[in-house]
């Protein structure tokens, strides 16, 4: 098996696609529970508010959810572009 | 000295073999370790109920148990079997262990969590034993999924013929699907036994909720399972498909790499889904009413939750069909 340079960068961007959307989607993927956890205990406490805990719950996902998708690009940069 | 394919194979089957009994007692160990504290915790505030406990406890542990009884099934199976000299044989039998492996810790961990809430509820509210019992072995059955998933990648991984396939990708291809499913089933495992948990909990300090209080577990954890489904799915497409031979590194490390990105990418979403359906399990055992709102934003929370899994998918799906 004849392995050349460029074989061994490809190989390497599809590994390091595959690890970097695989780690990063940890972070997100707890913490957007965390947040949600959280909205359920307020609304079981006041369901009267349950539009605003809804709207702040999506909002705070929103912002948790950024890391994720800096891994996403970084996972399609390292397939298609580098 | 040189090392005849033969050998290489028994090397890989006992490591295998050792991985797999070896993660695969990590999770059961401390499911049950817990379980038996919270019954120890429960004896001692009703000692009058010290029977019913003490089965309760022992029909939970049962059930976590089986997980690493999967693992030490297949670790039998590698020890003792006698496979062909070839070299896919090589990641085949580290594949199997090592998914087993993996597989068994978040279920092994997650089951014993309801049976420990179950013994703590049954010394509060003796009057609910059955209802507790019940509830206790449905939601620990839910969480052992994930160890079946593996059990049966496990399987097919071990008695699917390789041997009319190319070497080069296909290896890769059977390490990634046993990365998929072993990697993927950890946090729907956890996640899982954290919403049985709570559930039991709830029953014991309500009665009245059992109710709406199963129903809303079993949605939770169904959601909680799907990130363990993108793996098996994953998984078996790996298995399934057939690869061109070549000669070159890259297509082996992509397949590779859909297997690591679909598991590791699995295991956050299972665990945060899982704190998001046992909060709302904890709101609707304190206020009843509340249930189709505190419902409502658990599935919302939870598909948002979910969305970095689908992430891992989609990369995971490029990196098998696309690139």
């Amino acid at each position: 098996m004849a392995i050349e340079g460029a074989d061994i960068v490809r190989a390497a961007a599809f590994l390091g696609a595959g690890i970097s959307m695989g780690l990063g989607a940890i972070g997100p993927g707890v913490g957007e529970g965390m947040v949600a956890a959280k909205a359920c205990e307020a609304i079981g406490k006041n369901p009267k508010e349950a539009g605003l805990l809804t709207r702040t719950m999506l909002v705070g996902q929103a912002v948790t959810e950024s890391t994720g998708i800096y891994s996403l690009v970084i996972a399609l940069l390292l397939l298609f572009v580098v | 000295m040189t090392i005849d394919v033969q050998t290489w194979v028994k090397v890989a089957a006992f490591t295998g073999g050792g991985l797999a009994m070896g993660l695969g007692a990590i999770g059961a160990a401390v499911g049950e370790g817990h379980t038996a504290a919270q019954a120890n915790i429960a004896i001692s505030r009703t000692p009058d109920m010290s029977g019913d406990i003490f089965k309760s406890m022992l029909v939970g542990q049962a059930v976590a148990e089986s997980a690493s009884i999967f693992a030490l099934v297949i670790a039998m199976i590698l020890l003792f079997t006698d496979y062909a000299s070839s070299y896919i044989e090589i990641s085949v039998v580290l594949s199997a262990g090592i998914c087993m492996g993996l597989g068994a810790i978040g279920s092994g961990i997650g089951s014993g969590y309801p049976a420990g809430a179950a013994c703590v509820g049954i010394a509060r509210q003796p009057a609910m034993s059955g209802r507790l019992m019940t509830n206790m072995l449905i939601g620990s059955a839910v969480c052992q999924t994930p160890a079946i998933f593996s059990l049966v990648t496990s399987f097919i991984i071990l008695f699917t013929d390789f041997s009319g396939r190319p070497i080069n990708p296909t290896w890769a291809a059977i390490v990634g699907a046993g990365l998929a499913s072993g990697f993927g089933g950890i946090g729907s495992g956890l996640g899982g036994g954290l919403v049985a948990e709570t559930s039991c909990d709830g029953i014991a300090r309500q009665p009245e909720t059992v109710t709406p209080v199963t129903n809303v577990m079993l949605l939770g954890q169904a959601v909680t399972q799907t990130t363990a489904i993108y793996g098996l799915l994953v998984s078996f497409i790996l298995m399934f498909k057939t690869f061109e031979a070549t000669s070159a590194l890259a297509p082996a490390a992509a397949l590779l790499s859909a297997g690591i990105c679909m598991g590791i990418g699995a295991i956050g979403p299972g665990i945060g889904e899982g704190f998001t359906a046992r909060s709302a399990v904890d709101g609707i055992a304190r206020n009843m009413n509340a249930t189709a709102e505190l419902t409502r934003i658990m599935l919302v929370g939870q598909a948002v939750a979910e969305s970095t899994g689908i992430y891992s998918l989609v990369i995971a799906l490029i990196l098998i069909f696309v690139v």
